[in-house]
């Protein structure tokens, strides 16, 4: 880690002042840390503890049951369908807010007019609270007197219910969310297609490279790193996704949409459920710390020799 | 000779090209736009258009009776103030708890400071909701649930924000810092009076960002309160529409508008440090 210290010499007249240094260092960065650990390296070990006992946040006792909890987690196929839900989920979030956010970003990155304007739109969305979005949206989805219904009108098709149909609750949530957030994604491609160095497009042209031939091998491969780095947030985000999902579905119909931090906040708020509530919130740590990781690896690599 | 061809015939469809990207251009905003539209146009509409098909596109006797049906349907004023309050003391504490990080980690000597840093950073591996339930169980013990301290205390330490301004601390330049310590300032003026006017663009692209998120947050303001008076607009709006969706939406979308408006007057302000701030550390430079 390169810091700048303003004093380099270690001369025996100056620890005082560095012991005093020490203490204003302690003083400044403490507060900071005390936090965290009560509120979030505290948490991490006290969900291990949690994970072992049975509790419902009343009993004065918590039985210690060992494994339990994981065996009764781990044995309940409920739990394996919002695995597989959350992946469900996850993948068309992350895949559509991709594919659409670079198509939009190639778009955006043309000479048009008015394309700041059209940036800052598609960008509004981002900053508005998930909550509010999702009040909004479940009137669009209105099945009589929605938005949605009216645009299906104009083809001739009629709306599903979307919010009350276990097969259609997913999707809606999905087209929520990729709504609300294609605005980032946009935003970092724009960042990444100005960093790709203009000497690469002359040179292409200069090799008789045509238009497409220039995106597939200047482009794609310029961008790639950012795309990579979006992937990972963008999991890492929708493993995170809650607030859409209580609002707009709370996690229905008929578990259709209950992800993982939904299950999470379900055992431990609404079922009361502290040691499985515990075995979740693990998972879903050891997960996301995977994914996490991985990034690091990426940004590491990025600093070092990008 | 393939290459002239396409020369020639470049002034056209290079004019094609750029109607078609006028046109998606268009598509894409009304996408984004048309809910937000529809949003608008409601909380204008009276309860018997909004229920009546088909349905129109823009209020055929607009009203404004919506908003003050809203205000009273949910004690909104109590929301404003909750919001304000939880926005305005978190993100305050996040700043200064950043500044001070910041300036000892930028700054001030420490033995393996290398590894005090790790051990914030790291806390950006531990998602907030893996956290809930034992810190429910910590704000009880405190005796906090269904207070501002329980809202705020919490969430009040900063890991992004203090590695953000570390990054802008270490670039200013070192001779300003020699200057000042020869005449004679301590640490706490050389932090208020010299380093922050310099980082000043990255103090304010920090506290937007901590604005906008304490604003919006929703699970952990859901969780840890439990009376009407002390929720805060996003929680708010969500019970109106709990108890008035379906049956009302006019009013429901007006409710929505008391939080929207003031974000996107916030957003149309500081829109490019907003932006920045949310994409930094995405891509170098």
């Amino acid at each position: 880690m390169a810091t700048y210290t303003p004093r380099q010499e270690h001369h025996p007249k100056t620890s005082r002042r560095e012991h005093r240094e020490w203490l204003l260092f302690a003083l400044f960065i403490g507060p900071n840390l005390l936090l965290f650990g009560v509120f979030t390296y505290w948490p991490l070990l006290y969900n291990v503890y949690l994970s072992m006992v049975r509790w419902d946040f009343l009993r004065p006792t918590m039985p210690f049951v060992g494994l339990q909890n994981y065996i009764s987690v781990f044995s309940d196929p409920r739990f394996w369908n919002i695995i597989w839900q959350t992946a469900t989920f996850t993948i068309w979030s992350v895949g559509l807010t991709l594919t659409i956010g670079l198509l939009l970003a190639l778009l955006l990155n043309q000479p048009l007019r008015f394309r700041n304007t059209a940036r800052a739109v598609i960008f509004t969305p981002v900053v508005i609270s998930g909550a509010v979005v999702a009040v909004v949206w479940s009137y669009i989805f209105d099945p009589r007197y929605g938005l949605i219904d009216q645009l299906l009108g104009f083809i001739g098709l009629d709306s599903p219910n979307w919010l009350g149909d276990a097969f259609w609750a997913m999707p809606a949530v999905i087209i929520v969310y990729v709504w609300k957030n294609i605005g980032y994604a946009v935003v970092i491609y724009l960042a990444g297609l100005q960093n790709i160095p203009r000497e690469l497009y002359d040179a292409a042209r200069v090799d008789g490279a045509g238009a497409w031939d220039r995106f597939w091998h200047v482009t794609l491969p310029g961008l790639s790193p950012v795309a990579f780095f979006l992937s990972v947030t963008s999991i890492l985000t929708c493993f995170q996704a809650f607030d859409i999902i209580r609002v707009l579905t709370n996690g229905g119909p008929a578990d259709a949409t209950t992800t993982l931090v939904f299950h999470l906040y379900e055992l431990g708020f609404v079922s009361y459920d502290a040691g499985k509530a515990g075995v979740v919130a693990i998972v879903l740590f050891l997960i996301m710390l995977a994914l996490t990781i991985v990034q690091l690896r990426y940004v590491e690599r990025q600093v070092t020799y990008g | 000779m393939p290459v002239a061809v396409r020369r020639r015939s470049l002034p056209i469809s290079l004019l094609a090209w750029r109607i078609a990207g006028y046109v998606a251009m268009i598509v894409a905003v009304l996408i984004i736009g048309l809910p937000v539209y529809w949003t608008v146009m409601a909380a204008f509409k009276e309860t018997r258009e909004i229920y009546s098909l088909p349905v129109t596109w823009w209020p055929t006797n607009p009203t404004l009776a919506n908003f003050p049906a809203a205000w009273k349907a949910a004690p909104f004023g109590r929301y404003y103030l909750n919001s304000f309050i939880v926005t305005f003391l978190g993100a305050a504490a996040e700043v200064t708890l950043a500044l001070f990080s910041a300036y000892a980690l930028a700054y001030l000597r420490f033995p393996r400071k290398d590894l005090v840093f790790l051990l914030l950073l790291a806390a950006l591996m531990v998602p907030v909701e893996i956290t809930i339930v034992p810190n429910y169980l910590t704000v009880a013990r405190l005796g906090w649930i269904n207070t501002y301290q329980g809202i705020i205390v919490p969430g009040a330490a900063i890991a992004y924000g203090t590695f953000l301004l570390r990054q802008a601390f270490l670039s200013v330049p070192r001779e300003i810092l020699e200057a000042a310590k020869v005449d004679g300032a301590g640490h706490l003026r050389t932090l208020f009076s010299v380093v922050m006017p310099i980082a000043q663009p990255a103090i304010v692209t920090m506290a937007l960002l901590s604005v906008v998120s304490k604003w919006n947050e929703f699970l952990w303001p859901l969780i840890v309160t439990n009376t009407t008076d002390m929720r805060t607009l996003p929680i708010g709006v969500f019970w109106l529409r709990n108890s008035e969706g379906l049956s009302n939406w006019g009013v429901v979308m007006a409710g929505s508008l008391f939080l929207i408006v003031p974000v996107l007057i916030g957003f149309l302000l500081a829109q490019r440090a907003i932006v920045e701030g949310m994409t930094a550390g995405a891509v170098k430079g």
